[in-house]
């Protein structure tokens, strides 16, 4: 490295660039978060909804399935679910209220959670919610 | 080892090994999960391996960082550290919060773990690698707040050099981001547009600084290469790891509810991240060449120079890879993902735990400033074994990808999900299979501790 990007150079580079894309980038969540209303689908947030992602949150489906792409890969994406399944909240109650408790030879497969008939329409409607944001048509199909 | 109170760093690097280890029994788990569905199902179900083999991955790493912090800054300051009790004691309050979580884990359905530590109360359980329990979240800031006035008291008081401003910086950094783990909104975009707040801004952000300047400290340690010519270096790598990294953030948005001009923003900068790891292995390259002695510590000089390599592959290469919205449109949340992540983990912060390590250890224990040579040839044993085999780790899981991608994705007649998994579980056993020989090297590594040198010596 030449003489030209000294030491003093170097350091007022990493203190000027960090600081100038910091604030960039704080500017463009700002933006973001106010354009959220168009896309994240919050009309749709009931108390129930809510309540399904707790439940969502305290099965940790996150450590078997993905969520819009993000979570663990040995389960099927569940951000578009509802509609894989006709879009129907019943069909994905079915599925989950169905897992054998003691597993499936050989197979991966789904714990039984014993959810009551609250819960389980809690959770489809959580999924039912979560498949209306705009995702800029991600997934590429109905496959997730 | 010049003064006392840097003893507080062994049992920390003792109890990283010890995580490290555990970590990878459940990598082998799940991996056995991935081929035969029902192995121990419905005892250890594949989400809770999953949570136990990131977790523990997490917090060894935190581990190793705050042992090579308490290891380095007295040495860079000049003084003793401001209260080697309060490291003992945080060290404990860690260890057992830690283990008492990853125990919840395995002992407790997750939906009970959640019911007896509050969550209702204050919910902040169960999102990706942020599964612990509220309290647990709370106890890690704790500690970490009592690390930072420890080393922040040392730093202020003694010597200030490049290496121990910008460690703290990251370390900073690290607990500062780790407060958006206590923010979980109803709304399923905000959660995700900040949980990245805690995870990519500390894997592609701060933790690169804390990376940078231990890297920095031991070469600098090994080769007696002018300090001012490493701290440039320093400057220039974590100067371009923050200007592409920040707003990198953006190649997380393309999918889930953003504005679309992320997608244009995620690209350009995330292509540009590999910058920082390829200076990064110029920068390890050049300066051992330039090394003005022959420090007796070579397994220490191989791991700095492995770090740089596999960082730069891991991070840069895999990560590129991937990146670009049309190109992650395809890839995203598939077995790509998983071949990155685990190359780059492994590359960058694994690697630069082994790399303090396998430089304060000996001296930690002792020795004038090596282990035996033949202790270090069985480390370096551990060393190949290790990073030869996440090679084809990652080589495996691309392939899976590649194929998930096609057959899921790409192809005129999709298939579901779990059809897909059974027609490339090939992929699957030879991931398996390499993991085996990983844990070989694990433990090759860990034997290299008790070798005992000619004169029989333990190592």
């Amino acid at each position: 490295m030449s003489e030209v990007l000294n030491k003093t150079v170097a350091r007022n580079i990493y203190y000027g660039g960090s600081l100038f894309f910091l604030l960039l980038f704080l500017g463009l969540t700002f933006h973001t978060n106010a354009n959220f209303p168009e896309r994240d689908n919050r009309g749709a947030i009931t108390e129930q909804v809510a309540q399904g992602k707790r439940l969502w949150e305290e099965n940790n489906c996150i450590g078997c399935h993905t969520l819009l792409g993000e979570g663990a890969y040995f389960a099927p994406e569940l951000g578009n679910v509802y509609k894989r399944f006709g879009n129907s909240t019943e069909a994905v109650k079915a599925f989950i209220k169905s897992r054998p408790a003691q597993g499936i030879p050989n197979r991966r497969s789904m714990p039984q959670f014993n959810f009551s008939d609250d819960e389980l329409e809690a959770l489809a409607q959580f999924l039912k919610y979560v498949s209306e944001i705009k995702t800029a048509n991600w997934p590429p199909n109905i496959q997730g | 080892m010049q003064y006392q109170s840097q003893s507080v760093a062994k049992p920390y690097f003792i109890a990283a090994i010890g995580l490290f280890i555990g970590q990878i029994l459940f990598g082998l788990v799940m991996g056995l999960q991935y081929v035969l569905g029902d192995f121990l199902f419905p005892t250890i179900p594949f989400n809770v391996a999953r949570m136990v083999h990131t977790n523990l991955l997490i917090v060894w790493l935190l581990f190793g960082f705050m042992g090579a912090a308490y290891y380095l800054i007295p040495e860079e300051a000049e003084r003793e550290l401001e209260s080697p009790m309060l490291a003992k004691l945080m060290f404990w309050i860690f260890l057992v919060a830690g283990s008492l979580t990853v125990l919840g884990y395995l002992l407790l359905p997750y939906a009970g773990l959640a019911k007896i530590t509050g969550n209702a109360l204050f919910p902040t359980m169960g999102r990706e690698f942020l599964e612990q329990p509220t309290i647990t979240k709370v106890g890690i800031v704790v500690v970490a707040l009592a690390f930072l006035y420890n080393i922040g008291l040392t730093i202020l008081k003694g010597r200030k050099t490049v290496v121990n401003i910008v460690l703290i910086t990251g370390l900073i950094g690290l607990a500062l981001m780790f407060l958006f783990s206590f923010y979980n909104p109803d709304n399923v975009v905000k959660d995700k547009f900040y949980w990245w707040w805690v995870v990519h801004l500390w894997v592609e952000g701060v933790w690169e600084l804390i990376l940078g300047s231990i890297l920095a400290y031991v070469l600098i340690k090994t080769t007696g290469v002018d300090r001012e010519v490493i701290e440039k270096w320093l400057y220039i790598i974590i100067a371009m790891t923050l200007i592409t990294g920040i707003i990198g953030t953006g190649h997380h948005y393309y999918w889930i509810g953003t504005p679309d001009y992320w997608q244009w923003f995620g690209s350009v900068f995330s292509a540009l991240e590999p910058i920082p790891f390829f200076i990064m292995v110029v920068f390890a390259f050049s300066v051992v060449n330039k090394r003005r002695r022959e420090h007796p510590n070579k397994a220490a000089v191989l791991w700095a120079l492995g770090t740089g390599v596999m960082a730069f592959l891991g991070a840069g290469v895999w990560g590129f890879l991937h990146t670009l919205a049309p190109v992650n449109y395809y890839t995203h949340g598939t077995q790509i993902t998983a071949a990155h992540g685990h190359m780059s983990f492994y590359g960058a912060y694994v690697m630069i735990v082994l790399t303090i390590i396998s430089y304060a250890m000996p001296l930690l224990r002792g020795r004038a400033a090596a282990n035996s040579n033949k202790a270090q040839v069985v480390e370096m044993w551990g060393f190949w074994l290790m990073t030869v085999s996440m090679v084809f780790l990652t080589l495996f899981l691309t392939a899976a990808g590649i194929l998930q991608i096609y057959l899921q994705r790409a192809s005129d007649t999709p298939l579901p999900f779990i059809v897909v998994q059974e027609k490339i579980e090939l992929f699957y056993w030879l991931r398996e299979a390499v993991g085996v020989v990983f844990f070989i090297g694990l433990m090759v590594y860990v034997w290299s501790f008790f070798v005992k040198d000619e004169e029989g010596k333990s190592a």
